[in-house]
């Protein structure tokens, strides 16, 4: 088996995987950052939304021989103590039902507002529709995506 | 002081405390055996077995309090919401309140299941009680160090104080606390005292989530623990014939295959049964990765052949068959007032209508999987499932084990929806597990996910109303559904009681395909069906539906009707907020509203959608929607719940589309199955009625009513009623039948 080296969050690491192994089964299974989720492996759900470069992208899309010398950031790698303005508003909202498409949509949402930091409701719904939450959790994501561009700006 | 509530209860079999080898006391309790007696499950769980204890609070020496949280969180909130009901009346700050999931322990728990909306309302008298105990033993303890009487102190926020003003904080004297007798009856809070209760309060896991951390049971992982793929029949009436797995072994990942199936069909073979038991026990194929990609790829290049065992169904046929049941006379009569048949001979007029809805998938975002170690001297179980209790017993039967091998601990629940009542995957790990003696995980792609569902039977309505002299006298309404779908008490909801004939009769098709609860079993179709039709038979008598509705209402509060499960007060007062809060009738131009009432799951709602016309594509652009659920536990999560059911209920009504051709399921990703995206969303307002009644449940009652309102509004703006679902799809006229 082929090894690759990925840099993750900052730091280095080394795996052993197939080629065609999407980005989000190695984090996931291999350098054991769970938080990036699996919801539909097609590029539909946007649950396994990661940063590479600083682009929202689908970790179930990616393979592994294509991440590469990327900088990839997951939502461990967010930041530091969890207090990225998007987490921040993301807890004042109090988003989360069962808060499995979260992470996805917190990675969205943070790169979305890196390119466009005071963005308009429509702006919003836009960069947010490849997000799908199945508890419909939309009015606070909505909101909370709208706190954290006033956080920014 | 307000005046409180003082209750007795038969405490000796309810709660027990006992001082802590590492100090400080913990209280348990039983949730079960404190619930009314009258209270009426929405689906069969007496299989379940009930035994001790339920919840424990443990107080610690500092004065720190951790709340076991017994209820299995599957987004619903009652990991926030129950431990509040405790701490309110054991008066802490709820920032000295520590929660966290109970494992599955049939011993020291009961009722541990996640389903029907039904936790906080069974919870809500003995989560208070045991607070409150716990309260007057941390009191008693007090005062008898002081040496003075219990009455004379009084408690807050976790400090004691006496007459005199000296103070003791709860952990200074758990120790003697723990030994105390436990009181038999104590006095909970007048509501109006409440501080933590009706706060909002965030998720108690917020910080995990947001930060990635591993919560759910795809993030569960043990050392040696290897990753399972399962290979079912595509089709719904098909079984394996015979297998090739030479390419899978040959690839490097892939670390075993084996087939399944055996245990499942002893299980069902030995007479036992369980509903959280879907599967027939076909033959499957299954293949042991080392990750979950291994075993995914290693599925993939299984190449099996399939034969057909039983009739390939399709939902064309479906529909024909169901409606054939509606015309037919194969009925079982669920209710019956008055005589339906004279009223429509008698009448002036008779209106008919047909509603259709499709099998829906649950969809879970974290698709179904489960761990499991089986070794000759345990069952370990590890996962998300809604119905732990059960799925030990079955997982025992199943392996032939003592009860006592097994255990299952609960992880946080991608989602529920009633999928994760069922067991099937569960079962399946544990069979794979003891086929191999290693730990294994079973994960399911989002196709396997879709594609394995217990989904919401298609159902199909005929509602018929007699008008005589401009008053409804009679209703008819027949079901037909795939497997069966009407549950006992639903018959006794609106309008029973307000219309002086009134039938309801089921009858069913039986189908190989699985069926099941599905968010809101039951009436997430018949409240569509149902509200729309209200609609057109207000517009038929001529009067405004606002007023129809409430004088159906004030029927039954003339002639009160013992047999209904809703209040007529209550449904009138929520359908009288939403007409206010709405703008009701003064609507801009261009914008439409639809009006739909109902009470389900013990809460009673009313919901305004106002849509637009876009390109001749409907867009929902606000829903108002008026809630009396008794006491808001916590707003937060309420609100959460509420709007959640709206908006899934939007994207259900408007977009699903599901069914089956020869067997094989119409979908099996996102790609081709539409689930509601943000930019499909309204804005959902919220008004509670305030109450001071004891709380009922929010996870589901807000979804069944969206969909009529939904139809309505379209019929408001288009003047085309669509009578099947989902909306999007049948937005063409139909013509008008009026007998
Ligand atoms: S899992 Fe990658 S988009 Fe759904
Ligand atoms: S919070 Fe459950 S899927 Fe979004």
């Amino acid at each position: 088996m082929p090894t690759f080296n990925l840099k993750v969050n900052n730091e280095k690491h080394t795996v052993e995987a197939d080629a065609d192994t999407p980005l989000l089964w190695v984090l996931r299974d291999k350098i054991n950052l769970v938080g990036t989720k699996f919801g539909c492996g097609i590029g539909q759900c946007g649950a396994c939304t990661v940063h590479v470069d600083g682009n929202a992208t689908r970790s179930c899309l990616l393979k592994i021989s294509q991440a590469e010398g990327a900088n990839i950031t997951t939502i461990e790698g967010l930041s530091e103590y969890g207090d990225h303005p998007v987490q921040q508003a993301w807890k004042e909202v109090d988003v989360p039902q069962c808060g499995y498409c979260q992470a996805g949509q917190i990675m969205t949402a943070s790169a979305f507002l890196k390119t466009n930091p005071s963005p308009s409701q429509t702006e919003i719904r836009d960069a947010m529709h490849g997000n799908i939450c199945r508890c419909a959790a939309y009015n606070s994501i909505e909101e909370a995506v709208k706190v954290a561009s006033e956080k920014l700006s | 002081m307000a005046p409180s509530k003082k209750m007795t209860f038969s405490r000796r079999s309810f709660l027990k405390s006992s001082a802590l080898a590492s100090g400080g006391m913990i209280i348990g309790f039983n949730l079960f055996n404190a619930c009314k007696p009258e209270a009426k499950l929405p689906v069969d769980l007496s299989a379940l077995n009930y035994n001790d204890f339920n919840a424990f609070i443990k107080i610690s020496e500092e004065g720190k309090v951790t709340i076991f949280s017994p209820n299995p969180e599957i987004g619903q909130g009652v990991k926030t919401s129950m431990p509040m009901i405790i701490a309110e009346e054991l008066d802490v700050l709820w920032e000295d309140v520590y929660v966290v999931q109970a494992p599955l322990d049939t011993k020291n728990y009961t009722r541990q299941v996640a389903g029907g909306s039904q936790s906080i309302r069974f919870g809500w008298e003995p989560l208070r009680q045991t607070g409150a105990t716990a309260k007057q033993m941390l009191v008693n303890a007090a005062a008898a160090r002081w040496g003075v009487d219990a009455s004379e102190c009084s408690a807050k926020n976790g400090v004691i104080t006496n007459a005199k003003g000296d103070k003791l904080g709860y952990g200074d004297v758990v120790l003697e606390a723990a030994g105390l007798e436990v009181p038999e009856d104590v006095t909970l809070k007048d509501p109006k005292d409440f501080t933590i209760i009706g706060q909002g309060k965030g998720n108690v896991d917020i910080d995990k989530i947001i930060t990635g951390k591993p919560l759910y049971g795809l993030d569960y992982k043990e050392e040696g623990m290897l990753y399972a793929t399962v290979l079912r029949p595509p089709a719904f009436g098909q079984i394996l014939e015979s297998f090739d797995d030479s390419e899978a072994r040959a690839l490097p990942g892939v670390v075993d295959v084996i087939t399944i199936g055996e245990k499942v069909r002893a299980y069902n073979d030995s007479g036992k049964n369980s509903w959280t038991m879907p599967m027939s026990g076909t033959d499957k194929v299954v293949v042991i990765g080392k990750t979950t990609w291994d075993a995914m790829k290693g599925k993939k290049a299984i190449k099996a052949v399939w034969k057909t065992e039983t009739a390939l169904e399709s939902s064309e046929i479906h529909d024909k068959v169901l409606l054939d049941l509606l015309e037919g006379n194969k009925f079982n009569t669920r209710r019956q007032d008055g005589n339906v048949k004279q009223a429509f001979a008698n009448a002036d007029k008779v209106l008919e209508r047909v509603y259709e809805s499709p099998f829906l998938p649950h969809n879970c975002m974290e698709p179904m999987n489960f761990f499991a170690n089986v070794s000759p001297e345990k069952v370990r179980l590890v996962g998300p499932v809604q119905t732990p209790e059960a799925a030990a017993q079955v997982v025992a039967d199943l392996l032939e084990r003592d009860l006592e091998d097994v255990s299952i601990d609960m992880t946080r629940m991608g989602g529920g929806f009633g999928r994760r009542l069922y067991g099937d995957f569960v079962y399946e790990a544990a069979e794979i597990s003891n086929a191999i003696q290693k730990p294994i995980k079973l994960v399911s792609s989002r196709e396997d996910d879709m594609t394995m569902g217990v989904y919401r039977p298609s159902s199909k309505y005929k509602i018929s109303a007699s008008i005589k002299s401009g008053k409804i006298t009679g209703y008819h309404l027949k079901e037909a559904s795939i497997n069966g779908n009407m549950y006992g008490l639903i018959p006794n909801f609106f309008p029973a009681g307000a219309i002086e004939n009134y039938q309801v009769d089921t009858a069913n098709y039986k189908s190989n395909i699985t069926t099941g609860a599905w968010r809101a079993p039951y009436t997430n179709f018949l409240a569509s069906a149902e509200q729309s039709f209200f609609d057109e038979l207000a517009e038929e008598l001529g009067v405004d539906r606002v007023q129809m509705h409430m004088d159906l209402l004030d029927n039954v509060k003339n002639n009160p009707d013992a047999n209904i499960e809703y209040s007529p007060e209550r449904l009138q007062g929520v359908l009288q907020l939403a007409i206010e809060k709405s703008n009701w009738g003064k609507t801009e131009v261009g914008v439409f509203q639809g009006l739909s009432v109902y009470y389900c799951h013990n809460t009673h709602v009313a919901e305004v959608a106002d849509i637009t016309m876009e390109d001749g594509v409907p867009s929902v652009k606000r829903v108002t929607c008026a809630v009396d659920c008794g006491i808001v536990v916590n707003p937060f999560g309420a609100m959460n719940q509420i709007k959640g059911g709206v908006l899934d209920g939007i994207g259900h009504a408007m977009y699903a589309d599901f069914g089956f051709v020869d067997g094989v399921p119409k979908s099996n990703n996102f790609d081709s199955y539409q689930m509601i995206r943000m930019g499909q969303t309204p804005q959902v307002d919220v008004h509670f009625i305030e109450s001071d009644i004891d709380p009922t449940g929010l996870g589901e009652p807000t979804l069944p009513p969206i969909g009529a309102a939904v139809a309505n509004a379209i019929y408001a703006a288009t003047g085309n009623r669509i009578n099947k679902q989902p909306l999007i799809n049948n937005l063409e006229p139909k013509e008008k039948v009026l007998g």
